[in-house]
């Protein structure tokens, strides 16, 4: 890294510089303004490599302020490298407070995960997003899924659903299962798992996507529908984790990692670690409401 | 129906495809009276220039003429398959027949395909996409219309391969692992999937052995007679012509060089040209 020696600060606030913030800024607003359009923005270089969670930390760092809160998840972890390096990363650029805590929390960024615990309307949740085009799996060609989006042109996308399911008897889709935002475009939601999409539709925060690699912006505002795609008779559903519970607290209502022990044994336990810390200390909490969790008995 | 002048189905007026930069002689030095279709000044290439016609409903329509004669340019400009040079083309059940369907936006234009018109290919891999099942096929003719139930999709699928003799167990197959006549009538299903009042049908029967030939004409006069859709028929094979319409084109160089009913195009060809096509009939 060439190191600024021009000025007191070795870095500007956030590391990028203003002018490129301003940019990026820009284009979010546009993002929110179309909610789930992908908006084609400049992706600049940072000292990690595109494809690593830089679209998620260049929303970040163009986003965040003084007096923001920063917590980071990986997979719902707080402790996984990429989490602690990001945010080890964003710290030493801002020197803005840094928390697990979700209810916490301004502004949350994530890799695959939303959290069990449900968002609030000032907090800000910003996703590193893989691959942006939903429409990829079936059209190859840019030009011709930018086409697509712009006419609203998604019989293939149906078909390929309507297609896995006589296949197979239901939809085989997993992480990152196709999303309609706001009744208009078909939106990939990053490869969180078909447990959080209904957390999405109504959500109370404001939801940011980064694709770094792929160079694209887009949002899903507050307040927004966002309804998987399902027909009429063949219908979504979230992971079944029907007959499992998490073996630290007994509790059956979250997303569960499989564990194997030393002795070969098979458990389960909360993915969200500040969910799971949360429900082991007893403190005051509010899940996530949608009515795939609430089928489920406690 | 009787036709009068108003009840037409299609009206085409001056559909013209030019590839290429015309200049203002490109159309008076090409054409049958020259024998090319390339103009010598620009070297632009007329596929095809002033076709105008009227179609009825249930009416069957023929367009004959040899190869690079623009037959399936024609039909290709009016499924929106290219995009016109110049010219107009109106359709009944759109906008009253008031609106050029060639100048509306795309969407209007797929709107229009999807409920309006139906096309089958020469080639089968032009019009099914061989990666999904002969059911997603149609399906997929039908989720662009608006049916979004499983379980409808597959009766009407189901109902559409009965109709033209595909054994249903193999809706759920690749079109890949069907015959070339097969793949013919599954293409013909997904075209009048929705009922539509309009079909175009590029060259169905070249390529295929004559027995299958002869059962895909015949359903396809079935279907014309069961349901009443107006047909445009491209061929360059005159007995499917003689077999299927009732009306005939016949093109050159990409103009109209003579049209009338088919029998008497056949028994009494006024044109040159269709002398010589109509003597050269085996």
């Amino acid at each position: 890294m060439v190191e600024n020696k021009k000025y007191v600060n070795k870095y500007n606030f956030a590391f990028i510089d203003e002018a490129t913030k301003r940019e990026i800024r820009r284009k979010l607003l546009k993002a929110v303004a179309i909610p789930g359009y992908q908006v084609p923005y400049s992706s600049p270089e940072m000292p990690i490599s595109r494809g690593w969670g830089t679209g998620g930390l260049h929303v970040t760092l163009s986003v965040i302020g003084k007096k923001d809160v920063f917590k980071i998840i990986d997979q719902g972890s707080d402790a996984s490298v990429n989490a602690c390096n990001l945010r080890e990363f964003v710290h030493m650029m801002t020197d803005v407070k840094t928390t697990f805590d979700t209810s916490e929390a301004t502004l949350i960024q994530t890799r695959h995960r939303v959290t069990e615990e449900e968002l609030k309307e000032n907090q800000i949740y910003i996703y590193q997003v893989p691959q942006p085009e939903p429409l990829r799996g079936v059209e190859r060609y840019e030009n011709k899924t930018r086409q697509m989006h712009g006419e609203a042109d998604y019989a293939k996308m149906w078909v390929s659903i309507y297609e896995s399911f006589i296949r197979h008897g239901d939809i085989m889709l997993y992480a990152g299962y196709p999303v309609k935002v706001n009744n208009r475009y078909i939106m990939a939601p990053s490869p969180i798992p078909k447990w959080d999409i209904p957390n999405l539709n109504q959500s109370k925060a404001l939801h940011l996507f980064g694709a770094g690699r792929e160079k694209r912006l887009y949002a899903v505002p507050p307040y927004t529908t966002v309804e998987p795609l399902e027909f009429e008779d063949v219908k979504f559903h979230t992971e079944d984790f029907t007959g499992l519970e998490c073996f630290k607290t007994g509790y059956k209502k979250a997303y569960l990692d499989e564990l194997y022990f030393d002795d070969g044994t098979r458990h389960f336990v909360i993915n969200d670690s500040n969910f799971l810390d949360k429900l082991m200390e007893h403190s005051p909490l509010k899940q996530h409401s949608n009515k795939y969790i609430d089928k489920i008995e406690a | 129906m009787s036709r009068t002048d108003d009840n037409w189905l299609l009206r085409v007026r001056n559909l013209t495809k030019i590839y290429g930069e015309p200049n203002e002689n490109t159309l008076n030095m090409t054409g049958p009276l020259f024998n090319s279709n390339i103009c010598p000044e620009t070297d632009a290439i007329v596929a095809c220039a002033d076709i105008s016609f009227d179609l009825y409903p249930g009416e069957v329509l023929g367009i004959v003429g040899e190869s690079g004669s623009g037959k399936s340019t024609v039909v290709r400009l009016l499924y929106f398959d290219m995009e016109k040079t110049a010219g107009s083309a109106f359709l009944k059940p759109y906008n009253s027949g008031l609106a050029n369907i060639l100048e509306e936006s795309n969407q209007k234009k797929r709107f229009i395909r999807n409920h309006l018109m139906g096309m089958v290919y020469q080639n089968p891999r032009d019009g099914l996409n061989f990666r999904f099942s002969s059911g997603g096929n149609i399906a997929e003719k039908l989720i662009m219309a608006g049916n979004m139930n499983v379980g409808q999709i597959r009766g009407r699928a189901s109902e559409l391969l009965e109709k033209t003799e595909v054994p249903v167990q193999r809706m759920d197959d690749r079109p890949s692992s069907f015959s070339g006549g097969m793949q013919q009538r599954v293409q013909i299903s997904k075209a009048i999937a929705n009922n539509p009042p309009l079909l175009f049908l590029d060259e169905v029967t070249t390529g295929l052995d004559v027995s299958v030939q002869a059962k895909v004409l015949d359903l396809i006069r079935e279907l014309q007679q069961d349901l009443g859709i107006a047909m445009i028929v491209v061929s360059h094979d005159l007995s499917v012509i003689r077999m299927l319409t009732d009306r005939t084109i016949v093109l050159k160089d990409g103009r109209i060089v003579e049209s009338g009913l088919t029998d008497q195009i056949l028994q009494d060809p006024q044109h040159e040209y269709s002398q010589l096509l109509v003597s050269s009939l085996l």
